[in-house]
């Protein structure tokens, strides 16, 4: 059996800390990591990547959305548009990833994929240049923000239709509501199969091709005020764009459809990620929520960047309490048992202050330690898998790191 | 350093940044220490979803203004009752009842032209503050909690791309205000909010640029959330090297008990957590060149109004206030 059919199997893939992250993406070919922003979503997608071919071999690829800079680098992707680059086996094999799959990576170019989104589904070449041309899409397609939600989905479905890779990992755009993209398809379709769109149009395809207008259409209230508010120029040209969109429309709605299925597809999960603050923990929780109303599979809940447990032992507590509280008598002692060999340490007064400034320092984080534990006790909807990565004491910048953040979140430490 | 930047003066504050660093901590915390101050206070939530007015304890709002605080009102904005004032403000069409949906009819034309749900958004905003300039409102400073990095600007060049697009109509005549009111200093500041870590820096450096390249609305600070205290002297930090020497925490453990790995461990963290951020300050001084105001890591263990308090307090202090 292959390691990635062996896992899926549910046999023993992982170490004995295993936390069913392996056997989940083993049994799936796309997984959607989504999280609010800010909760290292990016690098939490990379890691599972990483992850992944290490464990289950196979081709994976991680698609990225807006990687940091030195991660990008770290992945190869530097000025990288919408091609799919392999990260070099020895740069793998360099951070300990086992020689066993090929890891590719890419990054999400939201203009070049509308560009080519159009070349495809526009009836002509004239058309699809004339809508290429119109200044009305230029904005929606570099100024739009949401128009990363459908396009990102969109590229995925391209990516595992290829039929090239076991496993797709997806990093979420950043959208001002984490779960906006969940719709994204169902919008589109609607948004051009949509009697809307008729009716704003109406005039124009009354009256043929370029803005020649039939007044009586014309004169009713809506095209009154949107012409005194807007302009008629402007309005014209919306229509004009959306006139020829809509000679798109069938191939257009036939994949956000198909879009759609993907999503809902049972090799597909989600993993939501999030670290225990109360904003971003409320939104994945409204995140699980979403996806559990809509039907999509919750895999995995990622929490990311959490104290450590020796934050919250009594003994800790009372030791550094000992350390505040007692700073003077306690460097006295300590001078005593090991200043022969550490002349340092026989300035008391300087040892006093840093004893109380570790103790002070351990009752603060302490503090921030309990916060979390209480967030995470009043989680409410606990996917198979909940995984925790702790906040490292470096940043995470290259494959050695992500494969650090991959053994937590894979369970292999406790 | 420089004189402590005055932003309180001014009648129109923007707080941006990346998502999730605190920009709404930043706007409340700013609206209640004007208040405080005696300055009467709108507090607006661009993104709408009402939560601004919980930071104060309060249940969330609406359209309309509402006390969450002494001296501080909180509004959540909504594109489509914004274009019903402006319609009924501006127009006096007597179709209007008859529109039908506007709901629908303006997200298909927002979907068509992005600008026009940001024009509606920044024009609510720059009413507001002509009003409270003329002395006609209950407030005399407008505090936004705006959109994220990416989307700021395209909210706050709006009323220029409009003006670019739209080639007549009341809507060309009403931007020439508002770009002016929106590029003038003594009434106008963007803040960008921070945090001490590479994507929140990076985007406060870009954003920063872009803000300077693409819009005239003047930057007046970036705010930096969350910074850790710097625990040693150089001289100190020896002698915590030496406590974790292996043979000195065992002595410091027959001293203070079985907890002293856990407790020096947890230094350690905040050591090098501290460390990183510092780099990333490092760069962002080097690169940004703007007044930053630094707002401490808060150790605590409940949100609120407190811990907006103490955030209102810490950024007094870095106002000279």
């Amino acid at each position: 059996m292959s390691p990635r059919a062996q896992a899926a199997s549910g046999a023993p893939g992982g170490g004995p800390g295993s936390n069913g992250l392996e056997q989940l993406l083993a049994a799936k070919e796309i997984a959607v990591f989504c999280g609010s922003g800010g909760v290292g979503k990016t690098s939490v997608a990379a890691a599972s990547a990483l992850g992944a071919v290490s464990r289950l071999g196979g081709k994976v690829l991680v698609l990225t959305i807006d990687p940091a800079r030195r991660l990008a680098t770290a992945l190869g992707l530097d000025g990288v548009g919408n091609l799919a680059r392999r990260v070099p086996a020895d740069l793998l094999k360099a951070a300990g990833v086992d020689d066993r799959g090929e890891l590719y990576a890419a990054m999400l170019d939201t203009k070049q994929s509308w560009d080519e989104l159009v070349m495809r589904h526009a009836p002509d070449e004239e058309t699809a240049y004339r809508i290429l041309e119109n200044r009305l899409y230029a904005n929606l397609t570099a100024r739009f923000v949401q128009s990363h939600d459908y396009i990102a989905m969109e590229r995925l479905y391209e990516l595992h239709q290829s039929g090239e890779y076991d496993l797709i990992i997806v990093d979420t755009p950043p959208t001002r509501n984490a779960a906006d993209f969940l719709e994204a398809p169902k919008r589109m379709a609607d948004f051009f199969g949509g009697r809307l769109l008729r009716w704003l149009t109406l005039p124009y395809r009354v009256g043929g091709r370029r803005g020649s207008r039939v007044l009586n259409v014309a004169s009713r209230p809506f095209y009154q005020v949107a012409d005194r508010v807007l302009g008629s120029q402007f309005l014209e040209d919306i229509a004009e764009f959306f006139l020829n969109f809509q000679s798109m429309y069938d191939g257009f709605s036939a994949r956000a459809k198909a879009v759609e299925r993907l999503l809902h597809d049972r090799r597909t999960t989600f993993a939501v990620v999030t670290t225990l603050e109360a904003a971003p923990l409320h939104e994945a929780e409204n995140f699980c929520e979403r996806l559990d109303a809509g039907r999509f599979h919750l895999g995995a809940l990622v929490l990311n960047r959490t104290l450590p447990d020796s934050l919250l032992s009594p003994e800790g507590d009372r030791a550094a309490s000992r350390f505040s509280d007692d700073a003077p008598a306690v460097a006295a002692q300590l001078a005593r048992l090991v200043g022969s060999e550490h002349a340092s340490l026989n300035d008391e007064v300087r040892t006093a202050r840093v004893l109380r400034t570790v103790g002070e320092s351990f009752h603060n984080f302490s503090l921030v330690a309990k916060r979390e534990a209480e967030l995470r006790a009043e989680l409410t909807r606990r996917p198979e898998v909940v995984a925790r990565v702790p906040s490292f004491d470096d940043e995470i910048t290259d494959l050695t790191g992500l494969m650090r953040v991959g053994r937590a979140l894979f369970g292999d430490e406790p | 350093m420089g004189p402590a930047p005055e932003i309180l003066g001014r009648r129109l504050l923007f707080f941006t940044g990346k998502g999730g660093v605190g920009k709404s901590t930043m706007a409340a915390a700013t609206a209640m220490l004007a208040a405080d101050r005696g300055r009467r206070v709108l507090l607006v939530d661009v993104d709408g979803k009402g939560d601004l007015a919980t930071l104060f304890e309060h249940t969330p709002v609406g359209f309309r203004p509402v006390q969450v605080h002494p001296g501080v009102l909180a509004m959540s904005m909504d594109t489509e009752a914004s274009l019903q004032e402006y319609l009924r403000l501006n127009l006096k069409v007597p179709v209007l009842g008859r529109l039908g949906p506007l709901a629908r009819v303006l997200d298909f034309v927002a979907t068509a032209a992005p600008g026009v749900k940001e024009i509606l958004t920044i024009g609510k905003i720059c009413w507001e503050v002509r009003e409270a300039i003329a002395g006609r409102a209950d407030f005399d400073l407008v505090v936004v909690d705006a959109s994220a990095s990416g989307h700021v600007v395209a909210q706050l060049g709006a009323p220029a791309a409009i003006q670019e697009l739209v080639d007549v109509g009341p809507v060309r005549s009403q931007t020439d205000w508002l770009v002016e009111l929106l590029s003038d200093p003594e009434i106008t500041g963007v803040n960008v909010v921070t945090t001490p870590e590479e994507m929140p820096v990076a985007e406060t450096i870009e954003l920063v640029a872009r803000l300077r390249a693409e819009v005239s609305t003047p930057l007046a600070t970036v705010i930096v959330n969350r910074v850790l205290p710097e625990l040693f002297t150089v001289a100190d930090e020896e002698t915590f090297t030496a406590m974790r020497e292996p043979a000195v925490t065992a002595a410091l453990t027959e001293i203070s008990g079985p907890g002293t790995t856990a407790v020096l461990d947890g230094a350690r963290l905040a050591v090098s957590l501290r460390r990183t951020g510092a780099t990333h300050l490092t760069e962002l001084r080097e690169k940004v060149d703007l007044p930053l105001l630094y707002v401490p890591y808060l150790f605590a263990r409940v949100q609120g109004r407190r811990v907006l308090r103490m955030v209102a307090d810490a950024l007094g202090e870095e106002l000279g206030l």
